[in-house]
Order: C-alpha cells, then structure tokens, then sequence
C-alpha cells in the first residue's frame, strides 16, 4: 500500500449540512445548514439528500465568493445505488465529475483523489462531498423504515447529512499532506448489525501502513480519528494496537462519537455513513484547527463494502479504510 | 493481526445481551395485546350482540388497523423497538410489515411502488403459511383422519 504525499494542497473552503438529529446531536451549532425536518422539504428521501449535499456545496462555494464553474472538477460519493444522490447533483453542475464508491470512507478517498489532482496540477481546485441519509440507507441496506422489528445495541445509526471540501494549491490555514489508499480486508465477518467490528481490522491495517510509511506514530499527530466504528469496533481497535503493544495516547477517536448524545439520542453505538466522517471533519476537526487546538490530524474513514445480496447468499462483509492527514498552517 | 484474537475482542466489546429484559417485556407487551384483545372481542360481543366466531373478524380487523395507523404516524417502529416480539409476533407486527413496505415504496407509484413491494417481508409469512397448510392438508387426506 503507497502512501502518497501533497506538498501543494490546500482546503480552500469547506462546508456541512445535517437533519434534525444531527442538529439537537453534539456539532449541532457547528454545522453550516441544518434542516428540521427529515425530509428538508422535498418529496421523499433520496430528493432530501440530494437537498444536504446541494446546500452543504453551496455553503462552500458562499464562504469563498465562488460559483460552481470556478471548481474545476468535483470527485463526491453516496451510498445509493448508482452513486444516485451524488450523480442527480452533478446533472446541475456544469463540470467535470469523479463518482467514487467506498461506502462510508468515501469522505476519505474523494479527499484523497481531489489532492492528487491538485498535487499533479490538473485541476486548480476540485471539490470532494460526500453525502448520507438515514433514510435513504435504511430502506437500501436494511428494512423500511417504519418496520417494528427490534434493532440490536450493535447496531449504528446512519448520519444524515453531507460535507463538501474545495482543495486548491492556494495556501490556507489548513494543508492535506498525505493519504494512504487502503486495501479491502475481509476477515469473515458477517454480522451486517455490528459492522463496526467488522471494519475495525481495515482501519487498523491502513492506519499502520501509514504510520510506517511516514515513520510516525501517535505522538506525531493531535488526534486519530476513524469513520463510523462505533463504540464497538472503536473498542476492537484500541485493543489491536493494544496487542500490538502500541500506546495510542488517549488519541484514538471515532467520527461516530462525535456527533450524536450517545447517552440521549436513540443512535444505538454511534454514528456511521458517508456523511459521518465528513460531519467528523469538517465541523469538528477542521474547526479545532482553525481554533488552534489541533496540529497535525489523522483521519482513516471507514467503510463496510457489503452488498445486501451477497450478505443474503451467506457471503462475509468485505471492508476498506482510507487514511488523510491534515497540518495546521501559519498563513 | 490474529482472527482469534480480534474475535476475542469483539465478543469481549459487545454489549451484554439483555435477553431477561426482552424476554420479560415481549411477555408483559404479548401479554396486554391478548387482554386488549378479549376487551375488544367481549367489546363487539356484548356491544353489537355477536357470537365468538362473529366477533372473531372485527376484533383482527381493528388490531390490524390500529398497527396500520401507528405505523403510519411513525409510533409503531418505537414501540418495536421497546416491545419486540410482544408487538412482532401478534397479527400487528404482520399488519406493519404490509405498512412499512406499502409506505417505503409509495414514492414509485402504485404498480411498481407500493403493488409490487407490500409484501416484500409479509411474502415469506404467506408462502410458507400456504405451503405447510397444503403439507398438513395432504397428511390429513392421506391418513384420513
């Protein structure tokens, strides 16, 4: 697995949106648009998510006076079939388009990609979003929503709302210097109700490789915060660097814990989707950078590659986690 | 990283399962469906002068309708959650499956929507129940009791 590294990229602007729950949740205030109703206004579901990721790339686009022509190209991803939410977006956008699938660590990789086109100078700036709605994932993934049937503690509640980051090699306060692509790691799981565990080994893998590609470890970074493992596979984690001997220094987090009042909010083990990490990062960790508090941050987004149709055939939960790292900046 | 050990771990992380808890409220919820139940049934009986097997009809009916509702207004997928198979098991839980589905798809429309998807979960339900009637009729023709 390459490490690679940025020496020219920057987060020129970056902005979030999120529903209701995400909204009463922990980062409610630091959330850019928020919606009180499920369904933000629109018909159904998918058309609410499409409503997220419009509003969170245009809050993005706000911050810094730009119009969507001025991005060069978008790379984003969802979690409907067909990259649906993100591919119904782009038909307005008149700019090229990069539809990658990673479930839920596809906040990371289309970061990933968007600094490469950046760092390989053919683009100028490039926009990486991704999106997730509890809905729209529960009735692909799982049951209709309003199906009563009892959801186990290990279970994880899908983030509603959608994050968009502009990357540019004009400096700014915050620099991505490098990402790590993961390999899928399949290690037999197939409990699609605790998937956290089953994501916990990929996260591991990628966050090593990092670590020994650019020899650093813990003490190098602030903080190093997975995707959506929830408190289980967070839990698994910590336990395999443990073995490992390795001290994480009380530095090891996860997105999924950041967002929602685990102890009020009816989330089961904490958040996950696409919309996780990005919420993760740029309300969360991209504000404490910007306030000082963070230096240097690893974030390894994570995601669960299964398939409802191969998991009804028996088959094990592939998983795969993409690492970037961001460093504070003196401008 | 080792298989063994990263299982240990996960079933070391898993929060305990809390089977009493389900077990004793699946009992005590199952147990007020089937009180509310013979209030309705005695309800019909006394109210509108109707037999047991007479009465048998509208008490399913309101029950089933009641679970259409609460689904409907978006209660009975709580109450599932704190209930479980005390509202799962009961005609109710068959009522919301039907629901549930017919209220997911309706953004498709009526034939591809709502037609074909109804009984996405509720077709289990239906063809085992149509094949083990037919299994025990057969046994019942053929042993001739």
């Amino acid at each position: 697995m390459k490490t690679v590294h940025f020496k020219n990229v920057y987060v020129h602007s970056a902005a979030c949106s999120g529903g209701p729950m995400e909204k009463d949740g922990l980062l409610g205030s630091e959330i850019d648009v928020t919606f009180d109703d499920i369904y933000c206004g629109e018909k159904t579901y998918e058309m609410a998510e499409r409503r997220l990721l419009a509003s969170a790339v245009e809050a993005m686009l706000k911050k810094r006076n730009l119009k969507a022509e001025d991005v060069d190209c978008y790379v984003g991803s969802d979690l409907i079939n067909q990259l649906g939410t993100a591919h119904y977006f782009m038909k307005h956008i008149n700019q090229s388009f990069f539809g990658v699938y990673a479930a839920c660590s596809a906040s990371t990789l289309s970061s990933a990609v968007a600094g490469m086109l950046i760092e390989g100078e053919f683009c100028e700036k490039v926009c990486a979003f991704a999106s997730s709605h509890n809905a729209t994932a529960e009735r692909q993934f799982r049951y209709p929503n309003e199906y009563g049937i009892q959801k186990p503690d290990t279970t994880t509640f899908t983030v509603t709302g959608a994050g968009a980051i502009c990357f540019s090699s004009q400096k700014s306060d915050i620099q991505l210097i490098s990402a790590t692509i993961g390999k899928v790691i399949d290690f037999g799981f197939k409990n699609v109700n605790d998937m956290g565990s089953a994501m916990a080994p990929a996260a591991y893998d990628t966050i090593m490789t990092h670590f020994k590609n650019t020899s650093t470890d813990f003490s190098d970074y602030d903080l190093v915060v997975t995707g959506d493992l929830s408190k289980i596979g967070h839990q698994v984690l910590f336990d395999l660097f443990n073995s490992q001997n390795i001290d994480t220094q009380t530095k090891l987090s996860d997105c999924g814990l950041m967002i929602y009042n685990l102890e009020t909010q009816p989330v089961f083990s904490g958040g996950s989707g696409c919309a996780c990490s990005a919420l993760g990062t740029i309300a969360s960790i991209f504000k404490k950078m910007k306030e000082g508090k963070y230096n240097r941050v690893l974030i390894a987004a994570t995601g669960a590659l299964l398939s409802p149709v191969m998991i009804q055939q028996k088959d094990s939960i592939p998983c795969v986690s993409h690492c970037v790292v961001y460093q504070r900046c003196d401008v | 990283m080792d298989i063994n050990q990263i299982e240990k771990s996960v079933s070391n992380s898993i929060p305990p399962k809390l089977k009493l808890k389900n077990i004793i409220m699946a009992f005590v919820w199952g147990g007020c469906m089937g009180v509310a139940g013979q209030l309705v049934l005695e309800g019909f009986m006394s109210e509108l002068n109707l037999s047991v097997q007479q009465a048998t009809a509208p008490t399913l009916m309101t029950f089933i309708a009641t679970a259409a509702l609460l689904t409907g207004f978006g209660v009975y997928d709580r109450l599932g959650q704190i209930a479980g198979a005390g509202l799962f098991i009961p005609i109710t839980g068959f009522s919301n499956s039907l629901t549930s589905c017919a209220l997911e798809s309706k953004s498709e429309g009526l034939i591809y929507g709502i037609g074909s998807n109804m009984f996405k979960l509720a077709g289990s339900v239906l063809t085992y129940g149509i094949v083990a009637s037919y299994v025990l009729g057969l046994i019942r023709l053929v042993s001739g009791l």
